[in-house]
């Protein structure tokens, strides 16, 4: 079978997602209104916090809140991704996708399409809004392509991740099994205050944790100081590369199950 | 209460502890999520301590209120749901027919939210103290934090019922749920509003019940018996309470008519 097989299943289910997504208010305003959130309750409500002994971030805390609520509007973005994934398994969507799909493949890329379009809507609108609100960044143009290629590795990872819990199990009751780890990932992180000043064992699960690298590396990124680059496009790497094998095996799962 | 109505009211309630119990998926994430952002919190905003009058010495202390509004927000859910799931399958339509009371109907959906309540304020207090927060008040305080934070959810809870008799929709409850945690999120959940440094917000926050709430079981951790909190806490879950109720009420006789 051509590659043109894989394009074209891939094309018309990631027309198919983006549609529903930006036709369907229930699925769009929860996905825009948590990093909202999110990002107003903590830049408003905690900015004093730049203040304490310790914190050192070259911008103000308002971006310094912005590149947790990057990070979480990537990694959700996949999320609720795969929650239409099982949606569509629910419905009896997929069943009939895969027996008219000549190439399977084509359809987790098209979802993960999806993914990228939903995170990059969400994206654009959450900068806004930060941009609104007196975020400084210090990060040059190369700065920028960096801080955003990373958000979509992660968005990457995160919706390939989903879209193997979703085709293994196949119903929404799997929300759980997706939302969890990744609200584990996201928290687990120097998400308000810098990883020197995280304290207890919130610290010491942060220091093994990539999330902390990436937001670390997105700050640098904003404040115009990169750090960790490499590591932080490794990691990002490796995590898609774990994912397209995770949602390959969910494929195959979800085959055996049609 | 005569014992025709008790008997309604109890065969009602058994029937919503039950349903809500039954459902991991309602307990689960209403104990999980919340103990997760106290966990997160408590590790990662620490430091926040150091912040000149800053009103208590560990943010455990601090944080371990917004545990007890965010269980009521997920009560609104479940107690939303179940509603709404009752009108959508015409269970309410049958109901209709039957002599049954309103407010037993109304008294009884919401024993689930009850339930669920005391489940979560029991599981915040022990988890709690266990992992090292002190509550100023005593033994005493911790019964009346668990009677601010019932109040609380039944507050919640009966918004939920409200919509879902409103609307007859689950999807409309779901839709009151990012806006109920928006309530939460524009509070002085993170810190004390004196402390909150962004002038709007800051105002937001002062306009905003569910700080009032959160300062009333936060006053009984960190101080000790605040009576001007403890008015305003209760007096603030109270209001909501009734007129979510009244709300709640009216629209189940529209929803009784209409079937």
């Amino acid at each position: 079978m051509s590659r043109g097989g894989v394009r074209d299943v891939a094309l018309a289910v990631a027309w198919r997602g983006v549609h529903n997504y930006f036709t369907n208010p229930a699925i769009i305003i929860p996905g825009l209104l948590f990093p909202l959130f999110f990002f107003t309750a903590f830049a408003g409500g905690l900015s004093r916090v730049d203040s304490i002994p310790g914190f050192e971030f070259g911008s103000n805390y308002t971006a310094f809140v912005y590149g947790f609520v990057l990070l979480q509007a990537s990694a959700f973005g996949g999320v609720f991704t795969g929650f239409s994934i099982a949606r569509d398994f629910e419905a009896g969507f997929s069943r009939r996708l895969m027996l008219a799909a000549p190439r399977r493949a084509g359809i987790v890329v098209g979802y993960w399409l999806t993914g990228v379009a939903r995170a990059v809507f969400t994206i654009l609108v959450v900068t806004t809004v930060a941009l609104v609100t007196g975020m400084s960044v210090g990060g040059g143009g190369i700065d920028l392509v960096g801080l955003y290629v990373l958000a979509l590795l992660v968005n990457a990872a995160a919706t390939l991740f989903g879209s193997g819990v979703a085709m293994r199990l196949r119903t929404m009751q799997a929300g759980p099994a997706m939302q969890i780890p990744v609200f584990l990932f996201l928290f687990l992180a120097p998400v308000w205050l810098p990883y020197e000043l995280l304290t207890g064992w919130v610290h010491a699960a942060a220091g093994f944790n990539p999330a902390t690298r990436f937001l670390e590396t997105e700050r640098g990124f904003i404040s115009g100081d990169p750090t960790h680059v490499l590591l932080a496009f490794a990691l990002g790497a490796g995590m898609v590369a774990a994912g397209v094998l995770w949602a390959r095996g969910g494929l195959r799962s979800a085959e055996r199950a049609a | 209460m005569t014992p025709g109505l008790a008997l309604q009211v109890g065969t009602l309630a058994r029937r919503s502890v039950v349903r809500t119990l039954r459902q991991p998926a309602m307990v689960v994430p209403s104990l999980f999520f919340p103990l997760l952002l106290l966990a997160v919190n408590a590790g990662g905003l620490q430091e926040a301590t150091k912040l000149p009058g800053f009103p208590a010495d560990t943010y455990l202390d601090f944080v371990l209120a917004v545990c007890f509004v965010q269980g009521g927000l997920f009560a609104a859910n479940s107690a939303g749901t179940n509603v709404a799931s009752d009108v959508e399958s015409g269970f309410l339509n049958r109901l209709s027919l039957t002599p049954l009371n309103r407010t037993a109907l109304l008294v009884g959906q919401l024993a689930g939210v009850v339930a669920l309540g005391t489940i979560q304020a029991t599981t915040f207090l022990v988890v709690g103290l266990i992992a090292g927060a002190g509550i100023h008040a005593g033994l005493a305080g911790a019964f009346v934090i668990a009677a601010l934070s019932l109040l609380i959810s039944l507050g919640f809870g009966s918004i939920g019922a409200f919509v879902a008799l409103r609307t007859g929709s689950g999807e409309a409850v779901q839709g009151i749920f990012p806006l109920m945690f928006a309530a939460l999120f524009l509070s002085s959940m993170a810190l004390p509003r004196d402390l909150i440094e962004t002038d709007w917000f800051r105002t937001v926050a002062t306009y905003n019940p569910v700080s009032y709430m959160l300062e009333g079981i936060r006053s009984l951790v960190i101080v000790g018996w605040d009576s001007e909190a403890l008015a305003m806490g209760f007096a603030c879950a109270g209001g909501i309470a009734v007129v979510a109720l009244i709300g709640a009420s009216s629209a189940l006789r529209t929803q009784m008519v209409r079937t």
